[in-house]
């Protein structure tokens, strides 16, 4: 098992984001493992409201001391809302990752295969586990 | 890759082990570097900083020799003074920045990590006509710095020797837990403090002393990342970001460290780039745009790539996203707009005065 935090109720990809449902609505974040990579968060691009993305889109920007990192849609589908919140207050990512989403993506492509092809929290830390993070 | 003796100690600490110019050192502890960054500005902060390399140089001819291979006017140095210098190639560019140290009986020559094998063949190259001995003593002198508003009160508690009296940018020997060490009052993050030798066998005493002694004062230790940003903020150049073999102290505006007076290797060779005003120059931007600078990103100005960004980040104590960077002379002037292409798009920046953050030395 890895030190780091889960979300029980997300799904996560490889590229460290999480993804979790909420009324129908997908909420993305970046897990514990990926801000304690990253260090001190200093800044964050969000996408613009209403934009079309695709599963695996890079579409924000988290950026740490250490450096840019992309964050991608896990899921296919609308913006529908971004959290401007951290363009104010990034250091949220750090100390609350699984309370600081980015945006919101209301589904647009195939849902079920697309979550279906995250890992689940176990799956996820195991990951983490081995890549050695 | 090599480790210092700290090496354990750490990892014991939760420090985070990264490579840096061959070494493995911590570049954070979990505290993290914004945090670690704060303490030195406002307290204290405790860097292993072994990786530097030391020589010492004796010999009749000891002055005359180090006036010809290095920039600053050694004749202004009274025995303890200490000094910031640069080594030159002949066409002026820069081998390394260096700190001399005029000891009694002796100079000691701290250089950086990266470059320590290097210098010490350049400067052993150009000893060829002087009575001098040069000797690398990097492996049994161990280096750590203490920086910080908070680093003479915390030091003074493991020495009897009255630091108060020691000026900024002196050293004296002194016993510190019982340690005989060289103590200068220098550093590299803009703050005052104390820069450390002593015995290798000795670090991991002394450095675990220092901690203790510091606790209830709001010391921390510090990695790579916080000595990076502090450095920065300062605007003091680091070998292989803001100079290199491609750049002259004019250029680099180290102008300042330069004994203009005095007959050194590359001394015309700079000399001329003064005189003829040099085509580009580093200067401190702000972000006006939002985003986040970062080395080697390029500078445009009114539509064309002219420059790039040597070090760029949020500055932890001002809150801003500053950078340095090489641009022509035309866009140097305070207030000048230039563009930052984070990322291939291009943000808007203006050119601020340097340094973001004023040193405060005793």
């Amino acid at each position: 098992m890895s030190d780091f935090k889960l979300d029980a109720n997300a799904k996560y990809a490889k590229t460290h984001e999480w993804v979790r449902m909420e009324d129908g609505v997908a909420v993305v974040g970046i897990s514990d493992a990926a801000q304690d990579m990253m260090s001190d968060v200093v800044f964050v691009e969000l996408p613009e409201v209403g934009s079309q993305v695709s599963a695996g889109d890079q579409v924000a920007v988290v950026e740490s001391v250490k450096a840019a990192e992309d964050v991608n849609a896990p899921v296919s589908g609308e913006i529908v809302e971004v959290n401007s919140d951290l363009e104010d207050e990034p250091e949220q990512v750090n100390t609350d990752p699984y309370g600081a989403w980015f945006f919101k993506v209301k589904p647009g492509g195939d849902l079920d295969a697309e979550l279906a092809a995250l890992m689940s929290p176990e799956e996820y830390d195991a990951f983490v586990d081995e890549e050695g993070h | 890759m090599q480790r210092t003796r700290l090496y354990e100690t750490h990892v014991a600490m939760g420090g985070r082990m990264v490579d840096f110019a061959g070494w493995e050192l911590p570049v954070q502890y979990p505290t993290g570097p914004s945090v670690e960054h704060q303490a030195v500005r406002t307290a204290a902060g405790l860097f292993d900083i072994d990786h530097m390399g030391q020589f010492e140089l004796t010999g009749p001819d000891a002055d005359a020799y180090l006036q010809h291979i290095q920039v600053h006017d050694v004749d202004q140095m009274e025995p303890w003074d200490a000094h910031y210098s640069l080594l030159l190639y002949a066409d002026g560019t820069i081998v390394d920045d260096i700190f001399l140290y005029r000891l009694p009986d002796r100079w000691f020559i701290a250089v950086n990590a990266g470059n320590r094998a290097k210098d010490f063949a350049w400067m052993q190259a150009h000893t060829t006509g002087f009575d001098v001995e040069l000797t690398d003593v990097s492996e049994e002198t161990y280096m750590m710095a203490l920086q910080g508003p908070k680093a003479e009160m915390i030091l003074q508690r493991l020495t009897d020797a009255d630091l108060d009296a020691v000026a900024t940018r002196t050293a004296l020997r002194a016993e510190v837990a019982g340690v005989p060490a060289l103590l200068g009052r220098t550093g590299y993050t803009g703050e005052d403090g104390f820069e450390l030798y002593l015995p290798a066998d000795d670090a991991v005493e002394v450095w675990k002393r220092i901690l203790d002694a510091g606790k209830d004062d709001g010391l921390l230790p510090c990695g790579l990342a916080a000595r990076d940003s502090l450095r920065f903020e300062a605007c003091m150049p680091l070998y292989g970001h803001e100079i290199d073999a491609t750049i002259n102290p004019v250029e680099a505006r180290l102008g300042w460290a330069v004994g203009w007076n005095t007959d050194f290797i590359g001394r015309d060779a700079a000399f001329k780039v003064k005189l003829e005003k040099s085509k580009r120059l580093l200067i401190g931007f702000e972000m006006v745009d939002k985003g986040v600078p970062r080395e080697h990103y390029e500078i445009a100005g009114d539509g064309e790539i002219i420059g790039y960004v040597t070090t760029g980040m949020k500055s932890p104590t001002l809150g801003k996203f500053l950078g340095m960077g090489y641009v022509p002379r035309a866009y140097i002037k305070i207030g000048t707009p230039i563009d930052i292409m984070v990322r291939g798009k291009p943000r808007r920046a203006k050119v601020v005065k340097r340094p973001f953050y004023k040193p405060r030395y005793k």
